[in-house]
């Protein structure tokens, strides 16, 4: 008898020993925005049920992302995850950076992942990052200034109808602009958007050859549409307005339409910071007949940087945090409008969360996004607002301020459209792709 | 001889000080007031100045969400710790630069200023690998050394405009009464340059605290200081701007605290040189 109690008290203090000694504290990178802030919060959970602890690094997105570029190509180990996106994901998988995460429990349910999500957070076949939340871009407009104009917004509207819809819904005596868009330079700000735009255009970066396509009529024909209705409908200096800026003008009443991240419509219909939040309505970003929308696809993962000394407690977070355990919890703290979106099919089959009334067009302007089909035309690369390489970055947001300087009515359209297609090409060609 | 001065003339020209002074700090109270408004008064159009609903909510909800005293204590540390290491290795250079110079200190001088105009970035990577080698990545240690290196010109250049204005014949008197180096350095020359050697370590400390580039890139949980705190603050997807501001406030109090009480000091150190 007393063999016995020794060997369970042995056996206990094994147990004890091995959890103390398993226990780690993670490092993680992310971004300051209201979904991973509130993962922040909720991070007891975690610690409770694992017992690692975590040690958070929030920067804003583009330092983040030099920072996170740093450390990984250096093999620095300074973060055990980090938080990256469909673009970098598929770039660093191939480069070996990133630890596959094709061994995650049965628990986990990888399939229920959303597969325009799992497709462009993979490379090869292989996912290496998993989706905290998932975002596409949708219309939202105001109701009260859409029937105000005696219109009625379709659920899938055309560019066409959204160039007239925002004319007569533009008052510049009450400073009220028919539409707002991102005109600012950069390849995430105004770059993402118009190359969203220009796919429902018929345009495309690259021929299957890697040859640039700024000389193409698709490209013309978006620029000149963007900037006739802009100059028209839109805000006043909006070459140098991003996300904030217009989330700002629409919190105030001050646009009619914007189309932006599924994510701001949240933010619109939330009534502490927007002044519309009841006359809110959704629908698809347009498109024009050439069976492309204009919607992007962007999803904020969660990844492992190869050779990361805590792989196993890193993986156990992730699937913590990405889990459908994970939205139950902040639907449970914080309301079903708060969980993150655009990650789960499941979550899209809960009769709670398909009551948020932006909900289904998110879900709908996610599964109309194909980051491996984004063109009318064929293309080589993978990407909607983007092509998955390294060097889209740097092109992109050359181009991008050359198309900024067309808005803010520096140079003419054509002068940026050659200047854009001088450079890509001459990026392309010492990048070796040609 | 001083020029008369008319009371019209005096009331001009204070005014216009003012008026440079407030445009200088207008940012900076913008910020603090901004700190103190909801989110939606933030962003209002017309901007609100004086007249919204105080509300000390935002620094609420940082000092909840932050561990402020850490990223405070990695400033202190950072700052204070590169500018002493800094001012230890250059009174000595500026010594030998002032009081016995060679053909080619103004040489050296001037390559020591041309580092500052090398693009920070541009060493980003080599610092880094540096780092990861030595194991000083997200060190207090190794921030210290990266600041000190990069203000150390800055350090010596100062101290060699003040050692030039102390008479070198102070010195020939103290080594004729038997003082040895160590002792002309420490209990000569030091005592008649503190007003410069203040000032030289108030400005090095304020450049140290706002430093944003390296002490962004080179750290992590550990030792990172406020510019890190502000940093987790800013977004560009959704309107923190009160948040942020609160941040801005709480990382910037300390510095600008010790700027107003010694402003006095600092003033004349920067001037040192010229009322001469």
């Amino acid at each position: 008898m007393k063999r016995t109690y020794g060997a369970l008290l042995g056996a206990c203090a094994t147990i004890a020993f091995a959890s103390v000694a398993a226990a780690e504290t993670i490092t993680i990178a992310t971004v300051n925005n209201g979904d991973m802030i509130r993962m922040q919060g909720l991070t007891e959970d975690f610690t409770a049920k694992t017992g690692h602890d975590v040690e958070w690094v929030t920067l804003e997105e583009n330092v983040l992302r030099q920072r996170v570029t740093t450390d990984i190509s250096t093999k620095g180990g300074a973060f055990d995850i980090m938080t990256i996106g469909m673009y970098e994901t598929p770039i660093w998988g191939k480069n070996g950076w990133l630890v596959p995460l094709n061994d995650l429990s049965a628990e986990y349910d990888a399939a229920d992942i959303l597969p325009a999500m799992s497709g462009g957070l993979s490379y090869d076949g292989t996912l290496y990052a998993a989706p905290f939340y998932g975002e596409s871009s949708m219309i939202m407009y105001r109701k009260d200034l859409m029937e105000k104009a005696g219109l009625e917004m379709p659920e899938a509207p055309t560019w066409t109808f959204i160039r007239e819809a925002a004319a007569a819904m533009t008052d510049r005596a009450n400073d009220v602009n028919g539409i707002c868009l991102r005109g600012k330079a950069g390849w995430g700000e105004g770059g993402a958007f118009i190359t969203a735009m220009s796919n429902s255009f018929g345009a495309r970066w690259f021929d299957m050859d890697w040859n640039a396509q700024f000389d193409t009529k698709p490209w013309k024909d978006t620029l000149e549409f963007f900037v006739g209705m802009m100059n028209e409908s839109g805000p006043a200096g909006y070459a140098t307005n991003g996300f904030n800026e217009n989330l700002s003008l629409f919190q105030q009443g001050k646009c009619g339409m914007w189309i932006d991240a599924t994510v701001a419509a949240s933010f619109v219909t939330n009534p502490n910071d927007s002044t519309v939040a009841d006359k809110v309505g959704f629908a698809l970003a347009p498109d024009n007949g050439l069976g492309k929308r204009s919607n992007w696809l962007w999803a904020w993962a969660l990844a492992i940087p190869a050779g990361s000394q805590k792989e196993a407690a890193a993986k156990q977070f992730i699937e913590w945090a990405t889990s459908k355990d994970y939205i139950e919890l902040v639907a449970s703290k914080e309301g079903w409008a708060n969980v993150p979106p655009g990650a789960r099919t499941s979550l899209y089959e809960n009769p709670n969360y398909m009551e948020v009334p932006f909900a289904k067009m998110t879900l709908d302007s996610i599964l109309t996004a194909d980051p491996n089909n984004s063109t009318v035309e064929e293309s080589p690369y993978v990407g909607v607002q983007f092509a998955a390489i390294p060097e889209f970055a740097g092109i992109a947001t050359e181009v991008s301020q050359e198309f900024s300087a067309v808005y803010a009515g520096q140079q003419t359209i054509d002068e940026a459209l050659a200047k854009a297609q001088a450079l890509t090409n001459d990026a392309m060609e010492a990048a070796g792709y040609k | 001889m001083a020029r008369a001065v008319t009371p019209q003339r005096k009331i001009i020209n204070t005014a216009a000080a003012w008026a440079v002074g407030l445009a200088i700090f207008f940012p900076i109270l913008w910020t603090i007031l901004t700190s103190f408004k909801t989110e939606a008064q933030a962003i209002a159009d017309p901007p609100i100045f004086l007249g919204f609903d105080w509300t000390l909510e935002n620094y609420k909800v940082v000092m909840e969400r932050s561990d402020y005293a850490k990223y405070l204590w990695n400033s202190i540390i950072i700052a204070g710790g590169s500018t002493l290491l800094g001012v230890i290795i250059a009174v000595p250079a500026a010594w030998s630069m002032a009081f016995v110079p060679s053909r080619r200190t103004k040489d050296i001088l001037m390559w020591m200023l041309s580092t500052k105009m090398l693009p920070a970035v541009g060493v980003l990577y080599p610092i880094y690998l540096l780092f990861i080698k030595l194991g000083i990545l997200d060190s207090q240690i190794g921030l210290v050394i990266v600041l000190m290196l990069i203000n150390l010109p800055i350090i010596v250049w100062m101290l060699y405009t003040y050692f030039k204005e102390i008479p070198g014949e102070i010195l020939e008197a103290a080594r004729m009464d038997g003082a040895t180096l160590k002792e002309e350095v420490i209990y000569i020359l030091t005592p008649m340059a503190v007003p410069g050697i203040a000032s030289t370590i108030l400005l090095n400390v304020i450049l140290a605290w706002n430093e944003a580039f390296w002490t962004l890139n080179l750290t992590a949980a550990k030792a990172a200081p406020l510019t890190a705190f502000i940093a987790s603050y800013s977004s560009p997807e959704g309107l923190f701007y009160a948040k942020l501001s609160a941040a801005s406030t709480m990382a910037i109090a300390p510095i600008l605290i010790l700027g107003w009480f010694s402003q006095k000091q600092l003033v004349s150190g920067l001037t040192f040189g010229a009322v001469k």
